[in-house]
C-alpha cells in the first residue's frame, strides 16, 4: 500500500528491465515532453509568437547548427557535474539545495587559484591544482550543514539554502575584495589566458570539460548502482533505520554524501571557469543548480537519463538565448517549458502508477 | 563618518528595514502555516513572484494600490492551488513540484512582462502613507516605524492574529494535528486534505501579498526575478521559527535591517561591499544553529502526503 | 467477573452487515460477512491476524468502503463514507495504535473535530469529562500532553473521546495488546459498565481467554469469512473451558486443544555447557521516549532458548538493540564465547556470531523498495565474495540469493522483486535467511511471530527450535506467553528495564511468570 505512494518517486530499485519496461519508461518520458511542448506552445501563441517557428529555431540553433551544437555541448559540462552531485545526494535521501553556492565558491576558487598556480608550475598542473582546490573548498563549505545533519539532525533544507545565500555573497566578497584583478576597472578576478584553459576537443570549440562532466555522471551512476559504497548510501536514503540496524555508520555516510555532492558542484564551477569563462565577474551567478534539480528528477536519478535531460536543458538554453536575440522571445521561456515538463511528467507518472500499472 | 548616525540616516535605515522585512514576514507567516499543517511549500518563491507581477500589473492598470494587493494575493493563491492539487490531493513530491512552480513562474512572469513592457519599467506612484497620530512624531522612531503604508501595520497585526489562531482556535488545533498526526485528525472527523488545502491556499495568498508589497511599495516597479530569493528566505524563517509567529517577525526584521543597511551604506558612500552586510544575518543564524542546533522539532508528517488507511 | 444481565432481545441491531465483501490486491479481506451489532452487548470479534478483523473495523469506521454488500445502520442501508460520517452515526473507534496527537494536550485532543471557526471550549469540556469519567471511574489529566501518558491512559482518553461524542457503538481494536494484566482487568470492567448503559461494544481480539471473559456474543472470523457465532444465551450457558474449545474448533477446525500449545522437549545437557552469551550488569539510562536498562545480567548456554517475557515497552527492544550494538550502553559487559563484544560495532558483533531478528520487519529489518536479493545482504555490504574491492559481483549475489530463496522456501516472484511486496511471512523468511547464514552462534528473536498468520507462526517456531537443537543459543523476546511457554527452557521477565526474575520452564512457570509480570514475587 505504501510502496507506490510517492510519484516522482525516489524508487531506483525497479525490477531489472525487460524491453517492455524500458519502452514503457521511454513512452512515459517522451509523451509528457510532447504534451508540455504543446502547452508551452499555447503560451507562445498567446504572446503572438509562432510556436513551430520558435521550436524549430531553438532546435536549429541549439542542436543542428555547428556553432550551436558546440555551445550546447560546452554548456553541458558544469551542468553534468551538478547533476552528478545531485544524484548522489538525492539517492542518499539528502536534500542538498545548496549546490548553487557550492558551485560558485568552486568557480571563484578555481578562478583565483589558476593564474597564481600558473606562475609556479606548468600550466597543466596549475589547471589540475585549481580544479582540485575548487573541489576541496566546496567540500569544506558543505561541512557545516553536514555536521549539523549528521550529529544534530538539523534539517538540511534550511541549512543548505542558507549556505547558498551565504555562499553567493561570500563569493562576491572574494571577487571584489580579495581576488580582484588590479588591471581592470570591472570588478572581476584575473583572467586565465585562453591558451591555458582546458583543451578543446579536436578542431571544435567544445571544451574538454564535457568529457569530465560525462565521466563524473557515469562514474557516479556506476558507484551508486554497482559498488558497496553506493549501496550503503542508497540504504541510508531509502530507510535510515534499516541502515542503523544493518550497522552502517550513518553520520559518517551523511558527511561523505555532503562532501561528494558539494565537491562535484564545486568541480562544476571549476570546469566552467577553467574551460569557458576564464574569470569570475562580480555578481556572476548562473544559478544552474535550480534548473538542474528538475532534470535529475525527470531522469529519476538515473545517470544516463540525466545526461539526456541535461542535453535537453542545454539545447533549450542555448537555443533559447539565440531565439531571444532573433525572435524576441526572452530565454526565460525555457524555465516555463522546464516547469511544464516537470509538472506534466509528475501527473502522467501519477496516473500511470495509480490507474494503468494496477492491471499488471 | 559623521553623517552615519545622524537622525535622518537612522530613520531611513529603520524605515528601509521595515519595508524590506514586510515581504519576508508575509512569506514566513504563510510558509509557517503550511509547515504546521505538514506541507513543505518550496513553491513559495513562485507564489511571491506571481503576486509581485499580478499585483504590480493590477495596481498599474487600475491605479489602485489596494486592488494591486488583492490581485497579488489572488495570484499567489492561484499558484498555490496547483500545489494543492498536485501535492496535497495527489500526493506528489512536494520539493520537486515546489521547485518546478518556482522556476515556471519566474520564467512566466519575466516572459509576460517582456511582451507587455518590452524593456521599459514603468513606475508606480509612491504608496500613500498612514502616519499614526502621536507615535509618528517621535524623533527617529516616528518616521521610521509609524509612517508606513497601512499594509505594514496589518502585516504586523497578522503576527498576533496567527498566534491567536494557533493557540486559541479550533483551526489551530486542526492545523497542528494535520502536521503532527494526520490520521488522528481524520479519525476525529476533520478532513486532513481540506485542512491542508486551507493552509496552502493561505500560504499562497500571503506570499502573493508579500510579493505585491515588494513590487508596489518596496520597489515601485516590477522587474523580472524581483523576489530574488525572498520566498526561500521565508522558508528559512518559518523553519527556524517553527510554530511561533513572533519569531518570524524578529527574523524578518533581522534580515530587513541587513538589506536596508546595504542600501543605506551605498547611499552614504561607504566603501564596504554590500555582500559583506548581506552575509551577516545568515552568518548569525548559522552560528545560532551550530550553538543551539539540537534536533529541530519539525512536524512529524512534514513533507508526507496523507492517504487514509495507510499508517 | 460479574456480568450484568442485558436485554438485547428487545431492540433492533444498531448496525447490521449484509454480505459485505472487501478486496485488496491479491486478497479477499472480508468475504460475504454477515454481522449484527446489538445494543447492550459486548460483541467479540475473534480471529487470528489476517482473519479480516482490521478491515471490518476500517469499514465500520469509514476508512474504507465495501466492494459488495451493504451496511445497515438502524435498519437503513447506509454508506459510511468517512470517519466523520461514522462519528455522526454514533460509531466511535479506539484503534490498536494510538490516535492522539502527541504534541497536543489531552483536552485539545478531545476538542479536535469541532467546527474550525470555533474557539475551543475547554471549560465546557472539563465539566463533561468530569461527568463521564466519574461515572466510569477513570481519571484523566486534561492538561497533560498526550505524549506524556502511558498507553493505558491514552486508551482511556480515546474511549472518553468516543463517549463524549455520544457514540452508540464503541469499537475496541486489539485494545489489550498494549496493556498490563491489571489494565486488561480494568478495561473489562469498563466495558461492562458501557454495555450496562445500553451501548454496544465491539471488542476485537485474537486471545481466546479474553474473548471468553469479556464477551456476550462472539463472532469468529477466519480468512475473511465469518465461520461462526455464539449468541448470548448459549454463551452464558458455557463455562470458560468449553467456550475456548468451541472457539478453537471454529478457528482451526479441529478439536485438539489450542494448536499454539506445543509440546516442549527438554534439551539434555544444556546446563553443563559453558555459556555462549554472558551479559553482566548491562545498563543504559532511560530517555524521554524509551525505558532504559538497569543492571541486566544473564547467561545463555549453547542449545538453550531463553525467553524474555514482559509487557510491551518494558525495555525488551532496548535490550535487543543494546546487545546487537545498535544503541550505546553506559555500563556492563557482553561476552560472546568468552570474548567481550560490548565495544564492537554492529557488524563486528554480527561477524562474531551474534544475530538479531528485529520485530520491525519493514521499518528497520528491510528496505522495502529494494529487491529481495539485496535485502539478504544488507548486513554484509562490501563483504567478499559478494563484493570484491567494493565492486558488486552480481553473479555471486544472484546465485546466493537463489539458494537462500530455495532453502528457506521464500515465496517471491523473483529475487528482484521489491521485498516490500512480499507477505509478512515471507519477509520474515528473508530475515531468517539473512541472520542464520553461516557462523551464527547466538540468535536474538524479537517478537518473531508478531503479525504472522498461523502457518507462518508455526513454521517460525519450528525454525527457532531447530536453531536451538543445532547448538546455538537463542534469546526469544516475546509478549506472547503461550509462545514463551511452548519454546523456552528458562523465562526471564522484564519490567521497567530490568530483569525482575528468571524461572525454569516447568509446570508452575505460567503462574510464576504471570506474577512477575504484574510486579509480584514469583
Amino acid at each position: 500500500m505504501s510502496a507506490e505512494a510517492s510519484t516522482i518517486a525516489v524508487d531506483p530499485e525497479e525490477p531489472a528491465g525487460v524491453g517492455r519496461v524500458i519502452l514503457h519508461r521511454i513512452l512515459l518520458t517522451v509523451g509528457p515532453i510532447l504534451i508540455a511542448l504543446v502547452i508551452a506552445g499555447l503560451i507562445l501563441v498567446a504572446v503572438g509568437v509562432d510556436p513551430l517557428a520558435y521550436y524549430g529555431y531553438v532546435i536549429e540553433r541549439g542542436l543542428l547548427s555547428p556553432t550551436g551544437v558546440q555551445q550546447t555541448l560546452t554548456r553541458m559540462a558544469p551542468m553534468l557535474f551538478l547533476a552528478a552531485g545531485l544524484i548522489v545526494a538525492f539517492r542518499a535521501g539528502i536534500w542538498n539545495l545548496g549546490v548553487d553556492g557550492q558551485f560558485l565558491l568552486g568557480a571563484v576558487t578555481a578562478a583565483a587559484a589558476a593564474p597564481l598556480l600558473a606562475n609556479a608550475m606548468p600550466v597543466w598542473a596549475a589547471v589540475v591544482g585549481a580544479f582540485v582546490l575548487a573541489t576541496v573548498v566546496a567540500m569544506i563549505w558543505s561541512l557545516v550543514p553536514a555536521l549539523l545533519k549528521a550529529y544534530h539532525g538539523v534539517n538540511e533544507i534550511i541549512t543548505t539554502l542558507m549556505m547558498t545565500f551565504l555562499g553567493v555573497s561570500f563569493a562576491n566578497v572574494l571577487v571584489k575584495l580579495v581576488f580582484l584583478d588590479p588591471e581592470t576597472t570591472v570588478p572581476q578576478t584575473r583572467t586565465l589566458p585562453v591558451e591555458d584553459r582546458l583543451p578543446r576537443l579536436f578542431d571544435t570549440t567544445i571544451s574538454s570539460g564535457l568529457l569530465l562532466g560525462l565521466v563524473a555522471v557515469i562514474g557516479v551512476h556506476l558507484i551508486m548502482t554497482r559498488t558497496a559504497f553506493g549501496l550503503k548510501l542508497r540504504v541510508v536514503g531509502a530507510n535510515p533505520r534499516a541502515a542503523v540496524h544493518a550497522g552502517l555508520d550513518v553520520p559518517w555516510l551523511t558527511i561523505a554524501v555532503f562532501a561528494i555532492s558539494a565537491g562535484l558542484a564545486g568541480a562544476g564551477g571549476a570546469v566552467d571557469i577553467l574551460g569557458v569563462q576564464g574569470n569570475v565577474r562580480a555578481d556572476w551567478n548562473p544559478a544552474y543548480g535550480l534548473t538542474v534539480i528538475p532534470m535529475v528528477f525527470l531522469a529519476r536519478l538515473n545517470g544516463f537519463a540525466s545526461i539526456a535531460f541535461v542535453l535537453l536543458l542545454s539545447v533549450l538554453s542555448i537555443g533559447g538565448e539565440s531565439a531571444a536575440r532573433r525572435l524576441g522571445v526572452p530565454n526565460h521561456f525555457t524555465l516555463v517549458l522546464i516547469a511544464i515538463v516537470l509538472i506534466v511528467l509528475a501527473i502522467v507518472e501519477y496516473v500511470d502508477t495509480r490507474y494503468l500499472s494496477r492491471r499488471r | 563618518m559623521t553623517g552615519l548616525f545622524s537622525e535622518i540616516f537612522l530613520s531611513a535605515l529603520l524605515f528601509g528595514a521595515v519595508t524590506a522585512a514586510v515581504p519576508l514576514l508575509l512569506a514566513g507567516l504563510g510558509e509557517q502555516m503550511s509547515e504546521k499543517a505538514g506541507v513543505l511549500n518550496i513553491g513559495i518563491e513562485g507564489m511571491m513572484i506571481a503576486g509581485a507581477y499580478v499585483g504590480f500589473l493590477v495596481a498599474f492598470m487600475s491605479e489602485s494600490l489596494w486592488l494591486g494587493f488583492l490581485g497579488g494575493a489572488v495570484a499567489g493563491m492561484a499558484v498555490s492551488s496547483i500545489m494543492v492539487l498536485l501535492c496535497v490531493r495527489l500526493g506528489l513530491n512536494q520539493i520537486v513540484i515546489g521547485i518546478g512552480l518556482t522556476l515556471g513562474l519566474e520564467g512566466l512572469t519575466a516572459l509576460l512582462h517582456h511582451f507587455q513592457f518590452s524593456r521599459t519599467y514603468p513606475r508606480l506612484p509612491a504608496a500613500d502613507v498612514l502616519a499614526i497620530p502621536g507615535l509618528a512624531d517621535i524623533p527617529v522612531l516616528g518616521p521610521a516605524l509609524f509612517q508606513h503604508n497601512l499594509l505594514v501595520y496589518l502585516s504586523v497585526a497578522l503576527v498576533f492574529v496567527m498566534g491567536f489562531i494557533y493557540r486559541r482556535t479550533q483551526l489551530g488545533l486542526n492545523l497542528q494535528a494535520a502536521g503532527d498526526k494526520p490520521s488522528a485528525l481524520d479519525i476525529a472527523g476533520v478532513d486532513v486534505v481540506t485542512t491542508r488545502t486551507v493552509a496552502v491556499l493561505t500560504t499562497g495568498a500571503l506570499a502573493g501579498l508579500g510579493g505585491a508589497y515588494l513590487a508596489n511599495v518596496g520597489a515601485g516597479i516590477f522587474v523580472p526575478f524581483i523576489t530574488n530569493g525572498a520566498g526561500f528566505l521565508g522558508i528559512v524563517l518559518a523553519m527556524l521559527a517553527r510554530g511561533r509567529p513572533l519569531w518570524v517577525l524578529f527574523g524578518a526584521l533581522l534580515f530587513g535591517i541587513s538589506l536596508s543597511l546595504t542600501t543605506a551604506l551605498q547611499v552614504a558612500g561607504i566603501n564596504i561591499p554590500t555582500d559583506v552586510i548581506q552575509m551577516i544575518p545568515f552568518l548569525a543564524v548559522m552560528v545560532m544553529l551550530v550553538i543551539f542546533g539540537r534536533k529541530s522539532s519539525l512536524p512529524a508528517a512534514l513533507g508526507l502526503p496523507y492517504e487514509r488507511g495507510s499508517r | 467477573m460479574e456480568r450484568e444481565v442485558t436485554t438485547a432481545g428487545s431492540a433492533a441491531p444498531i448496525i447490521a452487515l449484509e454480505g459485505v465483501t472487501k478486496r485488496f490486491p491479491g486478497v479477499v479481506a472480508n468475504d460475504h460477512v454477515e454481522l449484527a451489532i446489538w445494543p447492550g452487548e459486548v460483541h467479540v470479534l475473534l480471529g487470528e491476524n489476517g482473519a479480516g478483523k482490521s478491515t471490518l473495523i476500517g469499514l465500520l469506521s469509514g476508512l474504507q468502503q465495501p466492494d459488495e454488500g451493504r451496511i445497515l445502520v438502524d435498519g437503513k442501508p447506509t454508506a459510511i463514507t468517512s470517519p466523520s460520517h461514522a462519528l455522526s452515526l454514533g460509531i466511535g473507534t479506539v484503534f490498536q495504535h494510538t490516535m492522539l496527537v502527541p504534541t497536543l494536550t489531552v483536552a485539545e485532543n478531545l476538542l479536535l473535530g469541532a467546527p474550525w471557526w470555533r474557539r475551543p471550549r475547554k471549560d465546557g469540556l472539563r465539566t463533561r469529562v468530569e461527568e463521564v469519567s466519574r461515572s466510569l471511574g477513570i481519571k484523566v489529566n486534561l492538561d497533560a500532553l498526550a505524549s506524556e501518558l502511558s498507553l493505558g491512559e491514552q486508551q482511556h482518553v480515546e474511549i472518553l473521546r468516543a463517549l463524549l461524542r455520544d457514540s452508540r457503538i464503541l469499537i475496541l481494536d486489539e485494545s489489550t495488546s498494549m496493556l498490563t494484566p491489571s489494565g486488561i482487568e480494568e478495561l473489562g470492567v469498563l466495558m461492562r459498565q458501557l454495555v450496562g448503559r445500553g451501548l454496544a461494544v465491539v471488542f476485537i481480539t485474537h486471545k481466546l481467554k479474553e474473548a471468553a471473559a469479556f464477551g456476550d456474543r462472539i463472532s469468529v472470523l477466519k480468512l475473511g469469512r465469518k465461520v461462526g457465532e455464539i449468541a448470548p444465551e448459549r454463551f452464558r450457558a458455557l463455562d470458560e473451558e468449553s467456550l475456548i474449545s468451541e472457539f478453537v474448533e471454529l478457528m482451526f477446525g479441529k478439536r485438539s486443544g489450542d494448536p499454539e500449545d506445543v509440546v516442549r522437549e527438554p534439551h539434555p545437557g544444556i546446563s553443563q555447557a559453558a555459556p555462549v552469551l554472558s551479559v553482566r550488569a548491562l545498563t543504559r539510562a532511560p530517555t524521554s521516549v524509551s525505558p532504559g536498562l538497569s543492571d541486566i545480567t544473564f547467561d545463555l548456554r549453547p542449545g538453550e532458548i531463553l525467553g524474555i517475557a514482559g509487557i510491551d515497552g518494558n525495555g525488551q527492544k532496548q535490550l535487543a538493540d543494546a546487545l546487537s550494538g545498535q544503541i550505546a550502553t553506559d555500563d556492563g559487559s557482553i561476552l560472546l564465547d568468552g570474548q567481550p563484544i560490548e565495544f564492537l560495532p554492529v557488524h563486528a558483533r554480527r561477524d562474531a556470531g551474534l544475530r538479531y531478528l528485529t520485530d520491525d520487519r519493514l521499518g528497520e529489518g528491510t528496505v522495502a523498495p529494494f529487491p529481495v536479493s539485496i535485502n539478504f545482504f544488507l548486513k554484509q555490504i562490501g563483504d567478499r565474495p559478494f563484493w570484491r574491492s567494493g565492486i558488486e559481483r552480481r553473479a555471486e549475489l544472484d546465485r546466493r540469493a537463489r539458494a537462500l530463496i530455495a532453502a528457506f522456501d521464500i515465496r517471491t516472484p523473483s529475487s528482484e522483486t521489491p521485498v516490500g511486496r512480499l507477505s509478512g511471512g515471507n519477509i520474515q523468511k528473508v530475515l531468517l535467511a539473512r541472520e542464520l547464514a553461516d557462523g551464527a552462534k547466538v540468535v536474538i528473536f524479537n517478537k518473531p511471530t508478531y503479525g504472522l498468520d498461523l502457518a507462518n507462526a508455526l513454521a517460525t517456531r519450528n525454525r527457532i527450535r531447530e536453531i536451538a537443537a543445532s547448538g546455538k543459543g537463542v534469546l526469544l523476546i516475546s509478549t506472547d506467553l503461550e509462545e514463551l511457554l511452548g519454546l523456552s527452557d528458562r523465562i526471564a521477565v522484564m519490567a521497567q528495564g530490568s530483569v525482575v526474575g528468571t524461572v525454569e520452564n516447568s509446570e508452575t512457570a505460567r503462574t510464576e511468570v504471570g506474577r512477575l509480570m504484574v510486579g509480584l514475587a514469583a
